[in-house]
């Protein structure tokens, strides 16, 4: 934290003085790109992943950008922690190459099926070994869209917890922040301590691209990879078996009814029989 | 042994809010699958007053937490006094509203219960005696059926507009009681410092009954205005795509789709919306979808009720003229 700071004798002269800093944890997630078409695996549990394009959590790059510019404002370090086949290393090394510091990756067989608590108890542990101010979770992954782990995480770490942010104002101290959120109709300011943890949205920043030095610099960044055993936990506690939400089936979404095309001579025409349909067909209005 | 379907109340200001009366309807008719009591927790300050209006919609028991510290709502406060109910009920089942508030607050709350949760859901049902949950997944591009294991209370919430409200029966009474619990000043970290109204008056899109949508086809942010005239006609909201957005036409809060709002209204009118498929994924559990688009081959009229091939300045004005024929 940089801290303003009045020499006695020298009045008109401010020195910058570099106090405490502000740590901050990402916590990434990797997703199949929003343009997939989601096909239902032969299980009918999960979805075929053949022809899926992996990409970063849409949601998380807002927590990587967010970091981003809290850590060049105040100083601190940025940690990404992801969890997940190996594959997510990739994006982990794409928020390295934004500017994120160091990356984790939680990676072991048995968390293969895990439901939300599971996940939330491994990210939780692994976070807990990093110094930390504060956590940014996308608001949900745009995959199982539960918006689940956010909230587990922070009940597991024992910290306040402010979702959908769309503006992070930290005090110049680094102790508190003021969060704004959307609900129905309005726009909350919510103040808290820190540590915190934050659930980032659409609207909070515009996440920046990587560049090349920073893409070469990541290839450098220091990414460990750590197992269940390696963050002291019970592989039984995860998995499939564990689950306290089952999966009894995935369906395709309901068929909709046979479309009508609106016939006409003008769009005028069209308008008068849309609406006429909306009103007697429809019933809507 | 966990007995009988509880749902959490919102209210805003002393007011209770739609989604609440869906989500005692909804409690209501899973508890009489299961030939059970069900309970509406109702939180707030001073609030004791619209406990007898739940009844109404179905509620056997309304239990009532007063305490200046549980309005406006913050997780913690929440979170804190509901865990601790739900600890001393021991209900069964526990079922929110998805409205962004519920879904802050179930998430935190199932994690404080150590149980399993089942956010946004658009069905839920009884079978076996143990609650089944469906919900949509990839944004609606495939649907996820769901039951608990070894996991008390099994807990959802439902999305807004989804589930229907029973008529209220003026005669149906309550049993009202106050809660008892301990709310410790050092668990709320957090507090609501500012809240700015949204001055439009608007209906929030995933709370909005008719939405009118457009998209890259609206060629700028200055055409919008024939579909707020559309809109303020039918009382809907107004909503836009990625692309509509990305541009800069429209605020970030006004995007439907899997990477803004997942919406379900009654309406929705598309217009110059060609139908991505995040697009889709976020509007396809609309009642009546009406698509206007020039290009007779855009992907939206594969999910539109109504289709209309024409030029959307011309069919807007005109549709909104020809409505006006039946207020």
């Amino acid at each position: 934290m940089w801290h303003k700071q009045k020499f006695s004798g020298v009045s008109s002269q401010i020195i910058w003085r570099k106090e405490d800093k502000v740590n901050i944890i990402v916590c990434l997630k990797q997703v199949p790109d929003t343009e997939t078409q989601i096909k239902i695996g032969s299980d009918g549990v999960s979805i075929a992943s053949d022809d899926v394009k992996w990409v970063m959590n849409p949601y998380d790059e807002f927590g990587v950008e967010e970091a981003l510019r809290l850590k060049t404002k105040f100083g601190g370090e940025v940690t990404v922690v992801g969890l997940g086949p190996k594959r997510v290393t990739e994006s982990i090394r794409t928020s390295l190459a934004m500017g994120a510091d160091k990356g984790i990756l939680i990676c072991d067989d048995a968390l293969e099926g895990s439901d939300t608590l599971a996940v939330a108890k491994a990210i939780a542990a692994a976070i807990k070994e990093v110094e930390y101010d504060l956590i940014f979770t996308g608001q949900r992954g745009v995959d199982d869209d539960l918006g689940l782990v956010g909230a587990s995480v922070a009940e597991m770490l024992n910290i306040p917890q402010v979702s959908l942010a769309i503006k992070v104002d930290a005090a110049e101290d680094g102790k508190s922040i003021k969060v704004s959120r959307p609900v129905e109709g309005e726009t909350l300011v919510i103040e808290t301590s820190l540590p915190a943890l934050v659930t980032t949205q659409k609207g909070l920043n515009e996440p920046r691209y990587a560049s090349l030095p920073g893409i070469m610099k990541a290839k450098k960044k220091p990414l460990a990879e750590k197992t269940l055993s390696d963050l002291g936990l019970d592989a039984a506690e995860f998995g499939l078996g564990a689950r306290k939400v089952k999966i009894l089936g995935l369906t395709p979404p309901p068929a909709r009814g046979e479309g009508k095309i609106i016939e006409g001579e003008s769009p005028q025409d069209k308008a008068a029989e849309l609406a006429r349909l909306l009103h007697e067909e429809a019933k809507v209005f | 042994m966990a007995q009988g379907v509880w749902t959490i109340a919102e209210q805003r200001e002393g007011e209770l809010r739609k989604i609440t009366y869906e989500m005692v309807s909804e409690g209501r008719r899973l508890a009489d699958a299961l030939g059970q009591e069900l309970t509406t927790v109702l939180l707030g300050s001073d609030i004791k007053d619209k406990a007898a209006e739940l009844a109404k919609y179905g509620a056997d028991k309304v239990i009532v937490a007063s305490d200046p510290r549980l309005e406006p709502y913050t997780t913690d406060a929440y979170v804190a006094v509901i865990s601790e109910l739900v600890k001393a009920g021991d209900p069964g089942i526990l079922i929110l509203g998805a409205s962004v508030q519920g879904k802050d607050l179930a998430a935190r709350l199932a994690a404080r219960l150590n149980v399993g949760m089942a956010q946004d859901c658009t069905a839920l049902a009884i079978e076996d005696g143990n609650l089944v949950a469906t919900r949509p997944i990839y944004a609606g591009k495939a649907y996820a059926k769901l039951t608990y294991e070894n996991s008390f209370p099994q807990m959802a919430t439902a999305r807004p507009n989804v589930m229907s409200i029973i008529a209220p029966d003026e005669s149906r009474t309550a049993e009202i009681v106050d809660a008892s619990f301990s709310l410790a000043d050092d668990a709320l970290k957090t507090k609501v410092v500012e809240v700015t109204k949204d001055v439009s008056g608007k209906v929030d899109l995933t709370e909005a009954d008719k939405i009118v949508s457009g998209g890259r086809g609206m060629k700028g942010p200055e055409n919008y205005k024939i579909l707020e005239d559309l809109a303020d006609l039918l009382g809907a909201s107004v909503g836009a795509s990625r692309s509509a957005v990305d541009a800069g036409w429209r605020p970030h809060t006004d995007q439907v789709g899997q990477t803004g709002k997942v919406v379900s209204p009654t309406l929705y009118i598309a217009c110059g919306i060609s139908g991505a498929i995040q697009h889709l994924a976020g509007m396809s559990t609309s009642k009546v979808i009406v698509a206007i688009n020039k290009d007779a081959d855009a992907p939206i009229f594969q999910k539109a009720d109504y289709g209309v091939v024409a030029d959307l300045f011309a069919v807007v004005p005109a549709l909104t003229e020809e409505i006006k024929k039946y207020l």
